[in-house]
């Protein structure tokens, strides 16, 4: 079966000895947002950068619409990458860095285009400017809309927004979002950050060690986590075996109940376990607890006791809404 | 930023185009090299070994085993470290004034400190021998073919070196590092010798290993002030053939300098490789205004600018206007008549020097740029990689192998076919093009090499194919060293003596050729004419430089 858009089948890249991506096998479908999430030194970028063909496949194909990339260079795969620091070019203006792939077409479009990109992103007038005095996050901008203007097939944009603070991260997503979605540009979107990936993607891909541990839909991949280490990763824990869950009010569990960030609750009714630290928080306190099995788990409370001294136990239990059971013979591990 | 196991720094395919191609490129400058450089110089040092039209280790025994050569060799070493010492003692403390401090008049200052590095060492010599003269300024120093007077005008020379590379590095070092030293408790000087010069380390070591290069292999400067007691090997390959015709004591001592510069050229290509390290660490440009406490550098460096750079550029100038009947341009009117025993006037020599100079800069540059685009390249490969830093030490040869040995190889290889150039006035050109040829590099590489190679992936992912990327991201920051690297091989070639003294042929000689024809020459009128044409061939070369760093990066520069 050939399949539409982008098709990477068991891709291997190698540094050396080291194999930065162990066969990886992912698709991208017309008009999709894809997330890969993973830690530092995951694979990640060499993935994306193997799609570009910045890097050589030791094993394994990368295709789009069937058609086997290895033989078709950099500049003509039609794939533009979106780079962390943006890589503005420094010698050209705003306009210069946004219209570099329209050389060549009559000079009137040219600026018209180059125009309704600013436009898009929210830099008009923007043009005549030196690249050099843009803010980061002004330069991410131009970057998006110097790829864009390239009319791509597919945009892999690396970490695009991690070099820019929170606020302007936050409010970067949304502007990334819209313009990909309205200009209905297939995107991959590597990142190491939970909540960017959630907030942008159709798919959401978790790649740790070079390896692709489990993809899907970000509300599907939050509810069923395919293993441990995928919960892990999304920030759940700790992992608890059903008699421990069982001490906490959750029986008859069927496995390793994961625990998220709203999984364990106080309440008068629960089990009392000692408190071994207290941190306020913005409109409440954060209390790490260790759990009749020996793990420790934070716990949440709207009031700000932990001002004074924190208390010496507190009462808790599980929320089923907030944990997930892991499918499969979970393997224990704190 | 991600953590790929090997960052995409040292990683690099896709986007470099054709390998082929970057091979052809780099196929007429290696050709260039070995026709011009390497041919000569190989056959020069094969020529120590026969004697009698048979291998023999003979002659060169004969020249190891004669005091004259030991005495030479230890004045070469002598003078070059000296020269080294004094520049590194007195340059340091000029780079902090000079690319640390903020004080009105820094520029000039900086400008005036740059033009002794590019000045005809010809004419610097001649500045010199005009202030030791008796009749001279420090006349009564007893000073006139003196080693000091050879140090201090190896120190004129070389002081803009040690000014220029370790202030590129100063002006950029993080002060924050000191100033966590201080609020630690260390005072000034405890924080200038545990921190700031541990960071500058690579730096001073780098300029001086170049220092001593360029002391070691000194000619012109050496010869004018040098007289019969003191002397370079450099001096004495000249003296043996120009004088002696003994061209096989000439190629053994050629082996052997080229030993001593084939040293100091490994120790400098070792320090530059862990300045290169270093300068990426450092961040913005970093100046305060001067304190209390700058004032022994202060001193120091005025001393050092006054004393050592104006005054004998001054007193040349002075000196081209002081006849034998009072205070008047008579010297500089006599520059229309035949200068010597040449048959050309000045006039007629500095147009020689321009036309040779233009053709030197253009063969320098072309051949710089092809260089400096192969070498910026980060092959993927393991070979490849292997062959670039090959390249990189290949084209550097020319800087240590002296010019006197480009110059006599040339006399002796290119004077039967397959290149029969004997007669031809291109050899002039082609010589100093070789000698400009690292300087040219040296200026154009780093502004390449500094280019961020995600920028050209990000070019090639936009769509642009090999080709464009180097007219659309090499080229504009080439050109941001190509001023520099025009002014560079211009004043180079405007004062090279070394090689042109062996080619310059008596009916279009050269102005560096007619000035130390002239002042070697008797008589008030000819060391007036010496002191005069010594003025137009440095006043030329000062704008020649002056242009370039005026259009050349903003950045501080080295070299």
């Amino acid at each position: 079966m050939v399949s539409a858009g982008l098709s990477v089948r068991d891709a291997v890249v190698r540094y050396g000895p080291v194999a930065a991506l162990d066969g990886v096998s992912i698709d991208v479908a017309p008009g999709e947002v894809v997330a890969v999430l993973g830690a530092s030194g995951s694979g990640k970028s060499s993935l994306l950068r193997a799609i570009a063909g910045l890097e050589s496949l030791v094993a394994g194909s990368v295709s789009w619409h069937g058609e086997d990339l290895a033989a078709v260079p950099v500049h003509k795969r039609g794939f533009v990458v979106m780079f962390q620091d943006g890589q503005l070019f420094p010698h050209l203006s705003v306009a210069g860095n946004v219209g570099y792939a329209l050389a060549g077409k009559p000079r009137r479009l040219r600026e018209r285009r180059v125009a309704e990109l600013l436009e898009l992103v929210g830099l008009e007038g923007y043009g005549p400017r030196p690249v050099t005095a843009l803010s980061g996050g002004q330069a991410q901008r131009v970057a998006l809309a110097r790829s864009l203007a390239a009319n791509p097939r597919l945009l892999l944009l690396d970490e695009p927004l991690s070099a820019l603070d929170r606020g302007l991260r936050e409010h970067l997503v949304g502007v990334l979002d819209h313009t990909l979605r309205a200009a209905g540009v297939p995107a991959l979107y590597v990142t190491h950050d939970q909540d960017e990936a959630f907030a942008i993607a159709d798919r959401v891909a978790v790649l740790a060690e070079g390896r692709l541990l489990q993809v899907d839909r970000p509300a599907a991949l939050w509810r069923h986590p395919a293993s441990q280490e995928v919960a892990g990763f999304l920030g759940y824990g700790p992992f608890l075996a059903p008699e421990s869950a069982a001490a906490l009010g959750w029986t008859g569990a069927s496995g390793v109940v994961a625990v998220g960030p709203d999984g364990l609750v106080v309440d008068a009714a629960g089990t009392d376990v000692p408190v071994l630290q207290g941190q306020a928080r913005r409109g409440g306190s954060e209390f790490t607890v260790r759990l009749p099995d020996g793990s420790r788990a934070t716990v949440r409370t709207p009031d700000s006791t932990a001002h004074g001294r924190p208390p010496a136990s507190l009462p808790v239990r599980l929320e089923p809404g907030g944990c997930v059971l892991l499918a499969g013979p979970g393997q224990l591990c704190s | 930023m991600n953590g790929t196991v090997a960052g995409p720094r040292t990683r690099y395919r896709g986007v470099g185009g054709n390998p082929w191609a970057w091979a052809a490129a780099a196929a007429l400058p290696v050709a260039f090299l070995a026709a011009f450089f390497v041919w000569p110089v190989t056959a020069l040092v094969a020529r120590g070994f026969v004697v009698d039209g048979k291998w023999s280790l003979a002659g060169v025994q004969e020249v190891l085993a004669a005091p004259r050569t030991w005495r030479i060799l230890a004045q070469t070493l002598t003078q070059a470290v000296l020269g080294t010492l004094g520049s590194v003692v007195l340059g340091v403390p000029g780079a902090y004034v000079l690319y640390r401090c903020r004080f009105p008049g820094r520029r000039l200052a900086r400008a005036v400190v740059s033009v002794p590095f590019v000045l005809p060492t010809v004419v610097v010599g001649v500045a010199f021998a005009a202030l030791f003269a008796p009749t001279g300024l420090f006349g009564s120093l007893g000073l006139q073919e003196s080693l000091a007077g050879i140090v201090a005008a190896l120190v004129f020379f070389n002081y803009s070196v040690v000014v220029r590379t370790v202030g590129a590095l100063w002006s950029r070092l993080d002060p924050r590092a000191e100033d966590a030293a201080r609020t630690l408790g260390a005072g000034r000087a405890r924080v200038l010798a545990t921190v700031t010069l541990p960071a500058l380390a690579p730096a001073i070591a780098s300029a001086a290993a170049l220092v001593f290069l360029f002391c070691a292999s000194a000619f012109g400067v050496v010869l004018v002030l040098g007289g019969e007691s003191y002397g370079t090997i450099e001096t004495e390959i000249w003296y043996q053939t120009t004088q002696l015709l003994d061209l096989s004591a000439a190629a053994a001592l050629s082996i052997l300098q080229l030993l001593v510069v084939g040293a100091s050229l490994m120790i400098a290509g070792a320090t530059r490789a862990r300045q290169e390290r270093a300068l990426r660490l450092s961040g913005n440009r970093v100046d305060a205004p001067l304190r209390a406490s700058d004032l022994p550098a202060v001193l120091v460096t005025a001393a050092v600018v006054l004393g050592l750079l104006v005054l004998p550029m001054v007193s040349l100038v002075w000196r081209s206007f002081v006849t034998a009947d009072g205070i008047g341009a008579a010297n500089y009117a006599a520059l229309s008549g035949a200068a010597g025993a040449f048959t050309v006037s000045v006039w007629q020599a500095l147009a020689n020097s321009l036309v040779i100079g233009l053709a030197a800069t253009g063969l320098a540059v072309g051949l710089g740029l092809l260089v400096s685009y192969v070498l910026s390249r980060r092959p993927a490969s393991a070979p490849g990689r292997r062959v670039m830093r090959t390249v990189d030490a290949v084209f550097m040869l020319p800087l240590g192998v002296s010019a006197v040995t480009v110059g006599f190889g040339f006399l002796i290889t290119l004077n039967r076919p397959p290149l029969d150039l004997r007669s031809s006035w291109v050899l002039i050109p082609i010589a100093q093009a070789m000698v400009a040829l690292p300087l040219v590099v040296r200026t154009l590489l780093p502004t390449l090499r500094a280019i961020d190679p995600r920028l050209h992936e990000a070019a090639a992912t936009l769509g642009a194919g090999p080709g464009r990327v180097v007219a659309t991201i090499d080229t504009p920051f080439a050109l941001r060293g190509l001023g520099l690297a025009v002014g560079f091989a211009f004043a180079t070639s405007l004062g090279e003596f070394g090689a042109t003294s062996f080619l310059s042929r008596p009916d279009r000689p050269t102005l560096p050729v007619v000035i130390f024809q002239l002042i070697g020459r008797p008589g008030a009128e000819n060391f007036g004419m010496a002191m005069a044409a010594s003025v137009v061939l440095a006043v030329l070369t000062a704008l020649v430089m002056g242009l370039a760093e005026w259009i050349g990066p903003k950045e501080v520069h080295p070299w």
